[in-house]
């Protein structure tokens, strides 16, 4: 169980992550993340293995505080969560074999004894879906999908309880993203696995996770089931990401009424790109009221905090209302 | 098909191999012959050269300064040695410090640019620091100056010109190894949990060392101008030791009447210094990652 | 017909990349080209507007915008057709702009070389900046100051004051939030419904295609496979590979975890 308390991640002057809390429980079970870019949900990834640190709050392993973990410590810590991240291309070295790469995490931990490294090998490309003769390729021999795979072996060779997976599939052509996808459920199952499924694709979550997160410059503005999130989002900007979720078969949500321009004051940098956004002082109060149709003067003094509303956590003065009656237009960046 | 049939044709196949490698990179193959030519010879000098002794302490009283002619191709010197024999044995002075300047550079440049590139940080800071102090000096001057303290003589040369030259290989390899460090795979080792040392030799290292190689290569022609220059000037190798550098300086106040003295070491450094010119250009042709995806 | 495209042959060495027989965008049209990587499909788009050659592309087949063949058109004709009548808009917008130059001088600049004098340009170019609805003011920013969906806006507004009639749009929303995309979208429809812009839309998702195109041809391999209105291609696929791309696509609603 990984328990994550007001975490709070910052690069420089900028804060990634602002106060997230979460529970990711034991295997199996898929948490979702998601957001927009800026929203620090690849941050909070890193965050949790240890890539980046953390400048306030807790990160908690069956209990053990992991953020200052040392020595034996952290190497069980290291075994015990890992992650896989977007870009196949990057993912793995394009020196190293297959096989090389996937025994790395075995030879570092010494898992297996050495003469029993390549049977381990193979047995983990054959669960990930690939020959046992894939351990003597480079990988520019492989496509995205099989390099994925083999990321994910690599991540397996250590028996995690929990992966972090960054956006797995969002750099795969859609059939094979599906292929990907069908792996991580059965993985999930056969080796009960717990994961924190970082996405910006809302169908990909609800397929692959129980419970959700979403996040918004930093903040989780809403947590719980995730059909019920999906299904009735309580929180503006959740409705409004629900709402642009384009549809196979209706199409186009119905497009917003053509807006008016509001004259540009000042010097604010765009907020609708998640690099602009981070480079912006906090707005004070909700990080959402800028482009909130629901919002008041509350929204822009006050942070909203988490609380339970119909059976979900939402982090929004006006939640009961967003929920009676839910918006789809939000305020766009066309002026700001 | 007989042995002979199918050694012949091996042969043909390794023809058609170098004409296929000729044909893509001439530059490199050119090259590369050339110093193989100068290498062969270095090598073989004892036998292929004239007056072996001629190379040491001889002296001929009688030979003194004699222009080329079919006993002595390139000359003799002001002890009447055979030039000939010099410059051959020139060569085996000259590639070994070449190849001893390069290793002892390579050898403290490129751990500390790996060191400062992978931890970053104050580590970084330190190292760089260092190196940007020995880079603010020209490094002729250094070397020259480092020399001019100890005797002179080969090997103390060899010092003083790797303490010079290994910053250059800092500053690129720690470049290099900055840019490797943050690329996902590294980071995925680290979460595996894979040791700093291990990280550094199996990723870094192989992924930083081709611009360092190259460089290298393209640094062997700068290495044995410099060793000239410096043993021009009479810092370096010492008589009797043929070094083609001191062959040209003590040639050049002849270089008047006996145009030989100077002009025949003089060459042998234009052809090696080119040589290892071309081979570094066609090395970084060859190993360019555009062309390599291409293929 | 607008946009005319047959026996179209893209190829880069040895290498066949796009072979179409034929290819049709009307007058007003929505067009979605639609295929996975690899599949020709921007390619396709790059060929249509004559960029293909300077990547190293042999281009043959006859491609006619208004009865007008184009593969045989040398540069300067090129830059005069360029913007006028048809133009192009990239998944990168920010790339396509000048780092160094302010927009709104990118965006005079463009119109000039069409013929506009400097007030009309400036005027023409504010106008179209409402239309897509930002800011004029924007004009003044430099590119690396606009967010994605600003300056993928900007691009759509030059294309507008140009008064190109076909507007190629290569996965122009694929590196946006999903919040912008339906702005840009929608945008992209209204600019058809009160312009009559015909539009090919290349992109590899299929959900995005399907709110917005009349009609999609979906790529494989360099070659259409299938086309058809959207509603009824995407409901009933007529090919093995139409089916398997479109039951890959994951959807909301079926939750199955």
């Amino acid at each position: 169980m990984l328990e994550v308390a007001d975490l709070i991640v910052r690069y420089g002057p900028v804060t990634a992550v602002d106060g997230v809390s979460l529970t990711v429980p034991d295997g199996p079970f898929g948490f979702g993340l998601v957001g927009e870019s800026g929203s620090g949900k690849t941050t909070l990834g890193r965050a949790l293995v240890r890539l980046v640190p953390a400048a306030a709050g807790t990160v908690a392993y069956d209990g053990q505080d992991v953020l200052r973990a040392r020595g034996e410590a952290l190497r069980r810590y290291r075994r015990a969560v890992q992650i896989v991240f977007q870009d196949p291309d990057s993912t793995l070295d394009p020196r190293m074999r297959v096989g090389a790469a996937v025994a790395e995490g075995l030879n570092a931990h010494r898992i297996v004894a050495r003469d029993q490294v390549r049977a381990r090998v193979a047995s983990l490309l054959q669960e990930v879906g690939l020959e046992p003769e894939f351990a003597q390729r480079l990988p520019h021999q492989l496509s995205g999908g099989q390099r994925q795979r083999v990321a994910i072996a690599r991540a397996l060779a250590v028996q995690p309880a929990l992966i972090v997976l960054d956006e797995p599939t969002s750099a795969l052509d859609v059939t094979v993203q599906a292929r990907v996808l069908a792996l991580i459920g059965e993985l999930r199952e056969q080796r009960s696995l717990s994961y924190l499924l970082i996405s910006h694709n809302l169908a990909v979550v609800e397929q692959l996770c129980e419970r959700t997160a979403v996040l918004y410059l930093g903040q989780v503005v809403e947590e719980g089931e995730t059909a019920l999130l999906l299904g009735t989002p309580a929180h503006p900007y959740t409705q409004a990401l629900r709402a642009a979720v384009p549809d196979l078969e209706t199409g186009l949500p119905t497009p917003a009424p053509r807006p008016q321009p509001v004259d540009a004051g000042g010097d604010h940098a765009p907020d609708d790109d998640g690099a602009a956004r981070l480079h912006r002082d906090h707005p004070g109060g909700c990080p959402f009221h800028p482009r909130c149709p629901l919002a008041v003067d509350r929204c822009r003094s006050e942070r909203p905090p988490l609380r339970e509303v119909a059976g979900r956590r939402v982090a929004c003065h006006r939640a009961e209302e967003a929920l009676a009656s839910p918006t789809v237009a939000v305020g766009s960046d066309t002026a700001d | 098909m007989t042995a002979v049939g199918i050694g012949a044709g091996r042969a043909r196949g390794v023809l058609r191999r170098l004409g296929h490698e000729l044909a893509r990179n001439p530059t490199l193959t050119v090259g590369a012959v050339v110093l193989a030519i100068v290498v062969v010879v270095a090598i073989f000098a004892p036998l292929l050269a004239p007056d072996p002794t001629d190379a040491g302490n001889a002296t001929h009283p009688l030979s003194v300064l004699q222009a080329p002619s079919s006993a002595h191709p390139f000359g003799t010197d002001e002890l009447g040695r055979d030039l000939l024999t010099r410059v051959m044995y020139g060569g085996r002075t000259s590639l070994q410090i070449v190849v001893e300047v390069l290793a002892i550079a390579a050898a403290i440049g490129i751990p500390l640019g790996l060191i400062a590139g992978y931890f970053g940080g104050a580590v970084d800071q330190v190292i760089m620091r260092v190196t940007d102090i020995f880079l603010a000096f020209p490094a002729l001057l250094l070397s020259l100056a480092i020399a001019s303290v100890f005797t002179p003589s080969v090997g103390h040369m060899i010092l003083a010109i790797a303490v010079t030259w290994w910053p250059w290989y800092t500053r690129l390899v720690r470049g290099e190894a900055a840019s490797v460090v943050r690329r996902p795979y590294v980071e995925s080792s680290r979460t595996l949990g894979v040791s700093h040392a291990r990280i550094v030799a199996r990723h870094v290292l192989p992924n930083a060392a081709t611009p360092v190689l190259v460089q290298i290569s393209m640094d062997a022609g700068g290495v044995l101008l410099v060793s000239a220059a410096i043993s021009f000037l009479g810092l370096g190798a010492q008589d009797p030791t043929p070094e083609w550098g001191l062959m040209v300086s003590q040639g050049a106040s002849y270089f008047s009447t006996q145009w030989w003295y100077a002009t025949f070491p003089g060459i042998a450094i234009l052809i090696t210094a080119m040589a290892f010119n071309l081979i570094g250009d066609g090395l970084r042709e060859r190993l360019d990652p555009k062309r390599v995806l291409s293929r | 017909m607008t946009l005319e495209v047959r026996n179209l042959r893209v190829s880069f060495g040895q290498r066949t990349v796009v072979a179409i027989d034929a290819l049709d965008l009307g007058d007003g049209e929505i067009l979605g080209l639609v295929g996975e990587s690899g599949s020709g499909k921007s390619i396709t788009s790059l060929s249509i507007i004559g960029l293909a050659r300077s990547l190293g592309a042999t281009v043959s087949g006859s491609i006619k915008l208004d009865g007008r063949e184009l593969t045989t058109l040398g540069e300067r004709e090129w830059r005069e057709l360029r913007g006028d009548r048809i133009a192009m808009i990239f998944q990168a917008p920010i790339s396509s702009l000048n780092p160094v130059m302010r927009v709104g001088d990118v965006f005079v600049r463009a119109l000039r070389l069409h013929g506009a004098s400097r007030a009309q340009a400036r005027d023409r170019a504010r106008r179209a900046m409402e239309e897509v609805v930002l800011s004029p003011q924007l004009l003044a920013r430099y590119p690396h100051q606009l967010s994605g969906g600003q300056a993928q806006r900007v691009a759509i507004a030059m294309a507008v004051a140009l008064r190109a009639r076909v507007l190629l749009a290569d996965e122009p929303t694929s590196a946006l939030d999903v919040t912008v995309q339906a702005e840009i979208l929608s945008l992209i429809g209204r600019m058809r419904l009160e312009e009559g812009i015909s539009v090919l839309f290349v992109s590899h998702d299929l959900a995005v295609v399907a709110g917005l195109c009349d009609r999609v041809a979906i790529m494989r391999a360099g070659q259409i496979v299938e086309s058809g209105a959207t509603a009824a291609t995407l409901r009933a696929p007529a090919t093995e590979y139409g089916r398997e791309l479109i039951a890959a696509v994951p959807r909301l609603g079926d939750a199955h975890a």
